[in-house]
């Protein structure tokens, strides 16, 4: 059985500066995987290569299987891949309402039409209530998007990414910019929506990864240093290195490195 | 051969005066983002302060202060008309210079008339500069290209040898970086948008006698600088400078062109009359199909190589 | 919003709020409004002019709403729109030729459809170039096929037919019912059958799937590609469809004017409808419709009181542009939620008096341009002129004079209003957002 996401020695150059140097990774079906690292290190650029924002110098990405890298985002996404973005990346002028529906066209199979009068379409209309729901935005159904407060619309944008149905849901620092308790209940919410899906996760913010992860991969200038459990992650010493300045453990001191 | 030699020189000295509206263009467009449909109309303006200049006091005066009145009738649009719109998006910007492009030539119309104006090369630059053979090459066309390329050294030094040009080369690219640095990037702003137009203005004083000087010069010559813009890959001032060379060249000497289709297959044995399916097509000469050529060249580009020549930004 | 009679059922059933049934309401008293204005007119204003003005406006509507199909609905500026509705008028204009000469059966009333058809077949041929870019770029190749359809016209005379056009009759075919569409009258009802039409399709078009992908795009191009949609194939769709409508009214036009010319595909019809939409108002569904009555009535109405029409409608554009850039529709749309909770009338006084400032700074500027415009241009015949029945000598110059001051109590008085109106505005609001829960 193929992993769900494999990554074989992926590169990638913008003009002379290689950012990306050579990335393992495989991971399996259903499993929840969180990508940590530095500043720079490339993670969102390595979700930009998985994705198809961007092509990869050499290396192959699999989906399922099969090749994915260097097609175009939309192939990729009807093939199972969906993601969110760092920067909110939603519909502005649209209603929430809309935003969802939008996003659960293409995958109940209406692609281009325009004989189909949107409002008769139940599955699409009952799909978007569903997300609704689930993201807890239902009070705010035909609110514009673009007057959403920040965690509202970070919420569509998950909303948005997996509202197509995707097996395989990428999310970019879901949590950045919200406050302890928004960024709980937003770890709730990535729970729920994430069931039986394979969740691959950038995130900052350690409380959120530990509290999601099955496993974690450490990115470090373009290099994945470590894969693994987050209870051997937390022990890892060339992970502590990496992390110079940045807490993984309790505030204790560990020493200075 | 000597018509080539001529031809060739008048295609240059056209292509000169393509690439100092484009360069402008291109310059204003690197910057600010703006795509000023405006451009051509500063051209206009241009050659009819000169006109009105030269007939009052003398064309050389009028060679320096057209331009000066031009740049500023630009940094004015700039200052107060287009900084009032940058809030509302790019599509604005482009919609207010679109406007802006319709009054300035009824404007025109209304100071200056319907007519053309006799804005008239000076004596002193009458005349033809050599004659190979039978072909002459005209004193004011030399002088055209002497005055292009005086500018554009110009340009190249002040960009790359002063302190402002480096301030400019900076906020071509990160605007908001030079601003967080410290310069006045909206005084910097104008100052290029008052200098591109005076550029066009310039244009204008020494295209206008040359050509025609009339209120439906801006749109003749727009859509071309347009054309040589976006082959030339927006944003590049080296594919401008191409663009504009090779479009002024290939329209000079198409419009001398007799050849057809139909000449061509006659001379291999084919005879077209007019009862050929779709005869009117293959006895067009070249000098007919002239006006469409630069636009052919666009569409050609942009499906075989939508970057245009030298295009790093996309629009 | 729209809803379905089950879904009204079952708003009942769930206790959900019934906002949806108003809304509908609401929208079958706006059409039908609109299909009785349309019908009603001619026998209010029954003179030939009043007649050609409402065909023109008809005309331009249904161009003007294809226009922002690709403008409002799906943000792509196009400098070259008008290639498809003067490309469909070439074809309707040939094919209604040849009904004439008996060459094809087609009843006159479905030439629109011929004229949309060619319209289309043009946006599958340039909407593959002109969609491969987008933004800027594309504005500009759309600007690029425009000249050069425009610049190909004298390249083929048998099509184009020259300097001259190619003109019809469509008086032709037996008459239906009586209709031979000689009297102009007859011209105006097939129009507005078309118009009230193509309106209703290109309403429908935006409660579609494509119809709302399209906004998407229009809001985010790149995460559309996210969404399991190709942007550019969107596009280049829209565009098509956007072409068939500009072509029914090319068609129509060709009916109208019984003439088809170079012109029809220049430079200066593309930008006047980039104008309707723009000045009506792009974001909004009906924008364009107010945009081409205005138009139209600047392009005809005025242009015969005025040469310096294109001169105001320039300065109007540009005044929109800076100021308003939502359009008249947009202003429309800002007063609804005063009108909804009574507190339009608070505003009335000071919209009265920006109105009377607007009216002094109007007549400082018609006064200077048509001054300027007799002396400048006109001056053959003199330097006496009228304006509103008010006989002067542009020579002398007290009516210099008398612009001046209108200039300077013009612009005191609209900056005095303006403050006003805005304090005013804000007050409003506080009040309406404070006002409830």
């Amino acid at each position: 059985m193929s992993a769900a996401l494999e990554l074989n020695d992926v590169r990638k150059k913008f003009g002379q500066t290689e950012i990306i140097r050579g990335v393992n990774l495989t991971i399996p079906k259903g499993e929840r995987h969180a990508l940590i690292g530095p500043n720079g290190a490339g993670k969102s650029t390595t979700f930009n290569l998985i994705s198809g924002r961007f092509a990869p110098s050499s290396g192959t990405v699999r989906l399922n299987g099969q090749e994915i890298g260097g097609l175009q985002p939309f192939v990729i996404n009807r093939m199972g891949l969906s993601r969110s973005f760092q920067i909110t990346n939603i519909f502005h002028r649209l209603s929430v309402f809309e935003n969802l529906r939008c996003a659960v066209l293409w995958s109940l199979g209406y692609k281009y039409s325009f004989w189909h009068r949107l409002s008769e379409l139940r599955d699409a209309r009952e799909r978007a209530e569903e997300v609704l729901e689930l993201i807890g935005l239902h009070h705010r159904r035909n609110t514009q998007a673009s007057l959403l407060t920040y965690a509202e619309q970070r919420a569509l944008e998950i909303g948005i990414t997996i509202a197509g149905g995707a097996e395989v849901i990428l999310l970019d620092e879901p949590t950045a910019g919200m406050s302890r308790s928004e960024s709980d209940h937003a770890v709730e919410l990535i729970r729920r929506v994430t069931v039986g899906k394979t969740l691959v996760m950038v995130e900052h913010d350690m409380s959120v990864v530990f509290g999601l992860a099955d496993r974690i991969s450490v990115l470090v200038y373009g290099e994945v240093i470590a894969t693994d459990t987050p209870e051997a992650i937390r022990a890892n010493r060339k992970v502590k290195e990496a992390y110079l300045g940045t807490t993984l453990d309790e505030p204790a001191t560990e020493g200075a490195h | 051969m000597e018509f080539f030699v001529i031809s060739l020189l008048n295609g240059v000295s056209y292509g000169l005066l393509l690439f100092m509206l484009s360069s402008g263009l291109t310059l204003i467009f690197s910057m600010m983002g703006v795509l000023n449909f405006a451009h051509a109309s500063f051209y206009m303006l241009g050659a009819y302060f000169a006109y009105t200049i030269a007939s009052k006091i003398g064309f050389w005066p009028a060679l320096i202060f057209a331009p000066l009145l031009v740049a500023g009738a630009g940094a004015l649009v700039e200052r107060f008309g287009l900084r009032a719109v940058h809030k509302y998006g790019h599509v604005a910007e482009l919609l207010f210079t679109f406007g802006l492009a319709y009054l300035i030539e009824e404007g025109v119309k209304l100071v200056w008339g319907l007519a053309a104006v006799p804005y008239r090369i000076p004596a002193e630059l009458d005349g033809p500069l050599f004659t190979v053979f039978t072909s002459s090459f005209p004193k004011y066309r030399a002088f055209m290209m002497l005055v292009s390329l005086a500018m554009l050294v110009a340009i190249y030094l002040v960009l790359t040898r002063t302190r402002i040009g480096l301030v400019i080369q900076a906020a071509l690219t990160h605007p908001e970086m030079v601003e967080a640095l410290g310069h006045n990037v909206p005084r910097v702003f104008m100052m290029v948008f008052g200098g591109g137009a005076a550029l066009a203005g310039l244009a204008g004083v020494i295209g206008g006698n040359a050509f025609i000087t009339e209120p439906s010069m801006a749109a003749a010559v727009g859509s071309i600088v347009f054309v040589v813009a976006v082959v030339g890959g927006m944003g590049s001032l080296v594919g401008a400078f191409i663009a504009s060379l090779l479009i002024g060249v290939l329209q000079t000497f198409a419009v001398t062109l007799d050849a057809s289709l139909a000449g061509l297959l006659g001379s291999i044995g084919l005879q077209i009359t007019d009862s050929t399916p779709l005869s009117s097509l293959w006895k067009l000469t070249v000098a007919q199909v002239a006006p469409v050529l630069p636009y052919l060249l666009l569409v050609v580009m942009l499906i075989f190589r939508p970057r245009g020549l030298m295009g790093t930004r996309e629009g | 919003m729209e809803t379905t009679m089950q879904q009204r059922r079952e708003a009942v059933v769930t206790g959900r709020t019934m906002r949806y049934r108003p809304l509908n309401l609401a929208r079958w008293i706006i059409w039908g409004l609109t299909a009785f204005l349309m019908l009603v007119m001619p026998l209010f204003f029954s003179g030939g002019f009043a007649i050609t003005l409402m065909s023109q406006m008809g005309i331009m509507i249904i161009f003007a709403l294809s226009y922002n199909m690709l403008l409002g609905q799906t943000g792509m500026l196009s400098f070259g729109h008008a290639v498809y509705a003067g490309l469909g008028a070439f074809i309707a204009i040939h094919v209604l030729n040849m009904v004439g000469a008996g060459k094809v059966w087609l009843p006159v009333s479905l030439l629109p459809v011929v004229g949309g058809l060619a319209g289309a077949f043009f946006g599958v041929l340039f909407g593959y170039v002109t969609t491969k870019k987008s933004g800027t770029t594309f504005a500009m190749i759309t600007m690029g096929i425009g000249e050069m359809v425009f610049a190909s016209s004298l390249m083929f005379p048998d099509f184009f037919g020259g300097e001259g056009g190619i003109s019809t009759n469509r008086m032709v075919g037996d008459p239906v019912f009586g209709i031979t569409y000689g009297p102009g009258r007859q011209v105006y009802y097939l129009i507005a059958v078309w118009c009230l039409l193509s309106m209703v399709a290109m309403y429908a078009w935006t409660q579609t799937p494509l119809g709302r992908i399209a906004n998407a795009v229009r809001d985010n191009p790149e995460r559309v590609e996210f969404i399991g949609y190709n942007t550019q194939r969107v596009r280049y769709l829209v565009l098509i469809l956007s072409a068939f409508f500009a072509g029914i009214s090319g068609a129509l036009s060709a009916i109208n004017f019984e003439i088809v010319s170079a012109e029809n595909v220049s430079a200066v019809r593309s930008g006047g409808v980039l104008l309707a939409a723009f000045i009506g108002g792009a974001g909004v569904f009906f924008g364009p419709v107010i945009g081409a009555v205005v138009f139209i009535l600047f392009a005809v109405a005025l242009s015969d009181l005025t040469k310096a029409w294109l001169l105001y409608l320039g300065l109007f554009f540009v005044l929109m542009v800076m100021f308003v850039p939502g359009g008249i529709a947009s202003l429309l749309m800002m007063q609804v939620p005063l009108l909804a909770r009574g507190k339009l009338r608070r505003m009335l006084p000071d919209y009265g008096r920006a109105a009377a400032a607007g009216l002094v700074l109007l007549a400082a500027v018609i006064l200077t341009v048509e001054l300027i415009y007799k002396v400048q241009v006109d001056s053959a015949n003199g330097t006496t002129m009228s304006l509103f029945r008010i006989g002067f000598d542009a020579g002398t110059v007290t009516p210099w004079l008398v612009a001046a001051a209108l200039w300077v109590a013009g612009l005191l008085a609209c900056r005095a209003a303006r403050t006003r109106v805005r304090a005013t505005w804000d007050k409003v609001q506080a009040e309406m957002t404070g006002g409830t829960a």
